[in-house]
């Protein structure tokens, strides 16, 4: 892995004490300490038994699945609203009379508890999967309800996130979506022993402003209990730590929280350069007025900020990254004209500077709507503008419904195309938007054909905005997800910063802006370095917005400069 | 044997809320119903049957039962499935 000039951890110097430390990679600024509890994974399934009660294995099937959905029900009651709404169905799936009478038939069969049960959950599995849609997404939650069935069966500790009724770090081998998605409050920070800067795990912790270190050898040794400090910043994790030690990381880091929750204005590097700091959101939802510190406890009860903080309380200069996916979700019809113009026009009253992306699915995300045939390799299929080959009037409507949505709003969008390749493809955008009446066009650079061919495409648009995470995975035929190849897929990699160097030299000759709205633009230690490369603007969660304001503010350009030369050698 | 015969009218159709609040309704009615889409049928208080439907907003789906109450269990069934629940969610909200 390159090696960087750390700037001065947030909150702190090295760890005191503890009696020894691991290391990971840091993916999510802030430091917790407290007790591991480890997230149990799933459990493996035993050699079959022969059995000699039959009666005695349907007994332990019809007590295993009444403990899923007994535990199931409690996490409802604990949780409440939607997230208690989707617990209860996933219960009443363990209650289902139709699976029992299955699993029953399968010990009377000779088939032991445990199999009997993997066996039943098996079949709806496949059934559910073969439906295809919103019925195939449901067959990953069969397989938690069959890993928690299985394990009751066992004997075992049930998998899934712990709710013990303390803080606790969160520890395990590598976290679902299903179980990030679930994460409640008492968790201080997560720590996994897989995974990769752009995880799942990095992602939603980063979006809930969760210390978070991942890639961490060795860390599902600890006992369960054992008190840690964790740092997710540097990656380093201490162990044993003392309880005024605790007690220490714990003040620091709260004054830590509220300095960047009282952080307000334009981004600015210590001698006044100025990088505009914007927002990655999904729909006008994410401009509402929020605490930028959900892990105070904060709630839509302390709602603050409004127009004079900036768009979502943040301070943010404007929209850098407007995901338009979600209005196409689960949908077997296009969202209608109309339905787009009012989702558009709603986004562009609540912030004055607008970065719309366009539909960016395609065969690696599949929306039904679009009848794409499957393909051997969808990373590398038809996905992002590439859609356009086979359904052009999917953006042309959408390019009507922005244009619309601009006239009635009284804004000025800037619009860009996801996964532009070539120098054709920038300029048949450009050309087709400007049509609309759209008088700002981009292209998203997230594959190294466009990276090096950015002066070409700037005589075609109006600027770039640079997807660091497909980069990386194009630029390192890397998958983004897989998780052993995560040193692949580090933001610091230096192949990956001359692209975005040449991306950004480009946009200086031609005085056209280029920003960066992948993962990287919200980390505060590489933020800063982004600048030094010539990067004009940042796009990131709102949560990351105090983080990456203050760490620039700490540096001049000269010193990001610096920071950009050394990663780059 | 006793019949209904309704279009579901939910937006999301026969998933996520509408079923459970469905399979719940026919649990507690204690009569043995069955729910018939297409050509596929299953008991209406087995979540995954009712889910492999596959229901969507407007399909027409057919209750079936017999015996003591089920006349009652299927007026109260098919009255629940022609009412928009997700938009009752809106009004809990």
């Amino acid at each position: 892995m390159p090696d960087i000039a750390a700037p001065a951890t947030p909150g702190g110097g090295p760890w005191e004490g503890g009696a020894g430390g691991l290391v990971g990679l840091g993916v999510s600024q802030g430091r917790a300490a407290g007790p591991v509890i480890r997230l149990a994974d799933p459990p493996e399934l035993p050699a079959p038994r022969t059995v000699t009660d039959p009666g005695a294995e349907a007994a332990t099937v019809a007590k295993a699945l009444e403990a899923v959905a007994a535990e199931l029900n409690r996490r409802a009651l604990a949780a409440g609203g939607e997230a208690a709404e989707i617990l209860e169905a996933l219960a009443m799936i363990a209650e289902d009379p139709v699976l029992l009478e299955e699993a029953e038939r399968l010990t009377a069969g000779g088939a032991d508890a445990a199999h009997a049960l993997d066996a039943a959950f098996s079949g709806h599995r496949e059934a559910l999967a073969q439906l295809g849609g919103y019925l195939a997404e449901r067959a990953a939650d069969l397989d938690d309800l069959k890993h928690r069935a299985v394990a009751s069966a066992l004997g075992l500790p049930m998998p899934g996130l712990p709710s013990p009724g303390h803080p606790y770090v969160l520890v395990a081998t590598d976290l679902s979506p299903a179980d990030t998605a679930g994460l409640g409050g008492d968790v201080l920070a997560l720590v996994t022993e897989r995974g990769g800067p752009t995880s799942h795990t990095a992602i939603l912790a980063r979006a809930r402003g969760l210390p978070a270190v991942v890639a961490c050898a060795g860390v599902t040794g600890l006992a369960d209990g054992t008190v840690i400090g964790v740092d997710g910043g540097t990656g380093e994790i201490a162990i044993g730590l003392s309880e005024r030690e605790t007690a220490e990381v714990a003040r620091t880091e709260a004054a830590r929280r509220a300095r960047l929750r009282t952080s307000r204005g334009p981004g600015r590097t210590a001698d006044g350069h100025a990088v505009k700091l914007l927002l990655n959101i999904g729909s006008a939802e994410d401009l509402a007025p929020h605490d930028p510190e959900p892990a105070s406890g904060g709630t839509s009860a302390e709602q603050t900020g409004g127009a004079e903080a900036g768009v979502g309380g943040t301070g943010a200069e404007g929209v850098g990254l407007f995901r338009t996916e979600f209005l196409f979700l689960d949908r077997r019809q296009p969202p209608s004209f109309e339905e787009q113009v009012t989702a558009y026009a709603e986004v562009f009253g609540r912030a004055e500077h607008v970065i719309v992306r366009t539909l960016d699915a395609g065969t690696d995300k599949p929306l039904p709507f679009l009848g794409l045939p499957q393909e051997q390799n969808p990373a590398l299929g038809v996905r992002g503008l590439r859609v356009d080959r086979l359904l052009p009037e999917v953006l042309d409507t959408q390019l009507d419904a922005i244009a619309e949505a601009a006239r009635r709003a009284g804004a000025e969008p800037w619009v860009m195309a996801p996964m532009v390749t070539t120098v054709g493809e920038a300029s048949d955008f450009a050309r087709r938007a400007r049509a609309k009446g759209i008088a700002h066009v981009g292209v998203m650079v997230e594959v190294p054909a466009a990276a090096l061919r950015a002066g070409r495409l700037l005589q075609e648009v109006d600027f770039l905005s640079i997807g660091t995470n497909d980069l990386a995975q194009y630029t390192f035929a890397a998958d983004r997800q897989h998780s052993a190849l995560a040193d692949l897929l580090d933001p610091r990699q230096p192949a990956l910063l001359e692209l975005i160097a040449l991306c950004a030299e480009a946009g200086r000759q031609a005085g056209k802006p280029v920003g960066v709205c992948g993962e990287a633009a919200g980390d505060p230690l590489l933020a800063p370095l982004l600048v030094g490369l010539g990067v004009t603007s940042l796009s990131m969660a709102a949560v990351c917005v105090p983080a990456v304001r203050e760490a620039l503010a700490g540096l001049t350009l000269d010193e990001c400069r610096e920071r950009a030369r050394a990663a780059l050698e | 044997m006793a019949q209904r015969t309704v279009a579901v009218a939910s937006a999301s159709g026969l998933h996520a809320r509408p079923a459970k609040l469905f399979v719940q309704a026919a649990v507690k009615s204690g009569v043995p119903v069955t729910i018939r889409a297409g050509e596929k049928a299953v008991p209406a208080k087995s979540m995954l049957g009712v889910l492999s439907l596959g229901v969507v907003q407007g399909t027409e789906v057919t209750l079936e039962a017999e015996g003591p109450g089920a006349e009652e269990a299927l007026d109260t069934l098919a009255a629940l499935l022609a009412r928009d629940l997700d938009a009752d969610e809106a009004l809990d909200a």
